[in-house]
């Protein structure tokens, strides 16, 4: 028998009290794990999402000059501005597409041939060249739109000229510079003499060792916005860090809000701990008049705080794993991401700060149980 | 040297409507071994005296030593180690610890000291002195008679061999047969153990157990 056998019996006595304050950390943990895991999978889904590995500087058309677009002229200027570094400018356009008889949309990218095969990976077939008339379909308009014929080999008419399917890309996923799965990309000769059109839309920077990228930009604002900002110049990276920036902040906004429930738990368990020193009042009495020190007294209170806890903690954090499979599985789409090491570890959270409220609303119903004058406890009935 | 000496102590509560004066200026000294009465009037301070000499409340002012130890000045914490380590109360009202079963009320005291080994022998050992029968050792205090949770209270007295007993009014809720049964076991306790027992009372039949009795009237001690 020590304290602990005793917190433990006087939990299980009023076991009915005990599951209510501890159903309500169960629920506290829950909301934190649940929540905590919901921003996580978002962020993870982002991150998976986003195809960008931070290596690309994206140069537009400052807003407003020349007419929104990029010539020729400064993309040579900025393709010597940065040295050995790939620049790939490109145009893009959305145009009816049709296949055989069936007409549809699709969004259209035109990209120096030469320069296709240093920005996009074919899965099947082959590049197309600048002459030739072929041209390339994403992979997502590929498997939407086989059974209307958009295949390798197939024939596409895009305003009123017929290209021919020599290559299906690779999946990129979502970029902040193009997104070619749904799209279809035509060589930049083909679709400057359909388009007449000379001018490109931004020009794409492939930058070999992501440590330079702000020597890039910054040699590209040197040679270009000297006199006036004629570009803009960006850069993954950053934008990829503002990005996980808001989903974090986004996922602790959500743990918070799972931390306040959670602070209403320990408001119950402050609640069951006071009535508890009421109830027990003569007992505290009894044991100080024999030799418990206050300290003792306070630690079989603070026992009980923590066994609530414990279950709560323990219950609760199975219990997460359903709701972290649901709120995934609902909100980001793939359940995976519960397993995720960092959504794992709301969990742990979660069951970390249900002990740690419990143990904290326990403190001053256990200080005031140590504080009772023994006598005027004994004689308390 | 006097297991508990008293000098010139007074207790006074502070109330509202004026001062109570619970004990005016008490000389006294129990002696190892002796069996002491303390009797008197209802309100006479007899349970404050009894407090006192437990270490459970300290005097207004004067002087009280304890198994040698001068209380004023102690710690919440020393007295409380001075009421573990050398003093046993008996209770009117038996104040045994309802979670706990019989045998564990007695070893609480023991766990208390931090001695775990051999210290439920022991319990069973001083629950067997006071006559319980090994099929309660088991059971919730509620589920035993009066006369044995007040066997039971004093078993948990006893049990780290306390320099003395505090008994207030340890018959008061016994019927006379039952309360004799305590009586004779509290006697025995003093002339077989030389335990010294300071008992208050109301019932003047318990002077033939003890050595002498001090009589308070209006927190003073009369002759
Ligand atoms: N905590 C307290 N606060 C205020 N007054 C108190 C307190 N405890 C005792 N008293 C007063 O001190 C006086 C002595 O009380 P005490 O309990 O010692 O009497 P007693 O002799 O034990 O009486 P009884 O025979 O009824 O038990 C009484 O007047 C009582 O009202
Ligand atoms: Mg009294």
């Amino acid at each position: 028998m020590t304290f602990f056998d005793i917190a433990r019996r006087n939990v299980t006595r009023h076991w009915l009290r005990s599951t209510l304050a501890v159903v309500g950390i169960v629920i506290g943990v829950i909301a934190i794990a649940s929540l905590g895991i919901m921003g996580n999978s978002i962020g993870l889904m982002f991150e998976n999402m986003v195809s960008d590995v931070g290596d690309t500087v994206i140069v537009s058309p400052a807003t407003g000059v020349g007419g929104g677009k990029l010539t020729e002229r400064q993309v040579s200027d900025i393709a010597r501005a940065v040295g050995s570094n790939d620049v790939i400018p490109f145009s893009s356009t959305a145009d009816k597409i049709s296949v055989g008889d069936k007409e549809s949309a699709a969004m259209i990218y035109a990209i120096p041939a030469g320069d296709i095969p240093s920005l996009l990976e074919v899965e099947s077939g082959s590049y197309p060249k600048d002459t030739g008339g072929g041209c390339l379909i994403g992979s997502q308009l590929a498997a939407n739109s086989r059974e209307n014929g958009l295949k390798l080999g197939a024939r596409v008419r895009i305003g009123g000229e017929t290209l021919r399917v020599v290559g299906v890309l690779k999946e990129r996923g979502m970029g902040f510079d193009i997104n070619p799965d749904y799209a279809i990309v035509v060589p930049y000769a083909w679709y400057s003499s359909h388009y007449d059109e000379d001018d490109y839309d931004q020009a794409i920077v492939k930058v070999r060792d992501v440590n330079n990228i702000d020597a890039v930009k910054e040699s590209i604002e040197q040679k270009m916005n000297r006199r006036e900002d004629t570009v803009a110049v960006m850069d993954t990276r950053g934008i990829l860090e503002s990005v996980f920036a808001a989903t974090e902040s986004i996922t602790i906004f959500l743990a918070g809000i799972g931390a306040i429930s959670l602070l209403v738990a320990g408001v119950s368990i402050l609640n069951v701990m006071l009535m508890s020193v009421t109830e027990r009042t003569k007992e505290i009495g009894i044991l100080r008049s024999i030799g418990t020190r206050r300290s003792e007294v306070m630690r079989m209170f603070i026992y009980e705080a923590l066994l609530l806890g414990l279950a709560g903690a323990v219950i609760g954090g199975a219990l997460s794993f359903g709701t972290g499979y649901v709120v995934t599985a609902l909100f980001a789409g793939n359940a995976d991401y519960l397993f995720h090491p960092t959504s794992l570890l709301y969990i742990a959270f979660g069951m970390g700060f249900g002990v740690f409220t419990s143990i904290a609303s326990g403190l001053y119903p256990a200080w005031k149980a140590a504080q009772l004058n023994p006598i005027q406890a004994l004689r308390h009935e | 040297m006097p297991v508990i000496s008293f000098e010139h102590v007074t207790k006074v509560y502070p109330l509202p409507a004026g001062d109570v004066v619970a004990l005016d200026g008490v000389d006294l000294a129990i002696e190892k071994g002796e069996f002491v009465l303390i009797m008197g009037p209802s309100g006479s301070g007899k349970s404050t005296l009894l407090n006192i000499m437990g270490s459970l409340d300290v005097p207004t002012s004067g002087e009280v030593t304890i198994a040698g130890k001068k209380i004023s000045r102690m710690s919440d914490d020393e007295l409380t180690l001075l009421r573990r380590d050398h003093i046993g109360f008996v209770f009117q009202q038996f104040n045994l610890i309802p979670l706990l079963s019989v045998v564990e009320n007695v070893e609480y005291p023991l766990i208390l000291k931090g001695g775990q080994n051999g210290s439920r022998e022991r319990a069973k050992e001083v629950l067997r002195a006071v006559e319980i029968a090994e099929t309660h050792f088991t059971h919730k205090p509620s589920e035993l008679s009066g006369g044995q949770q007040q066997r039971v209270a004093i078993a948990r007295a006893l049990v780290n061999d306390p320099d003395f007993l505090l008994c207030d009014e340890p018959t008061g809720n016994l019927d006379s047969k039952t309360g004799t049964a305590i009586m004779s076991l509290l006697d025995r306790m003093n002339r077989e153990e030389g335990k010294t027992i300071v008992m208050v009372t109301h019932d003047p039949r318990m002077t033939e157990y003890a050595d002498r009795t001090i009589r308070l009237v209006d927190g003073r001690v009369v002759e």
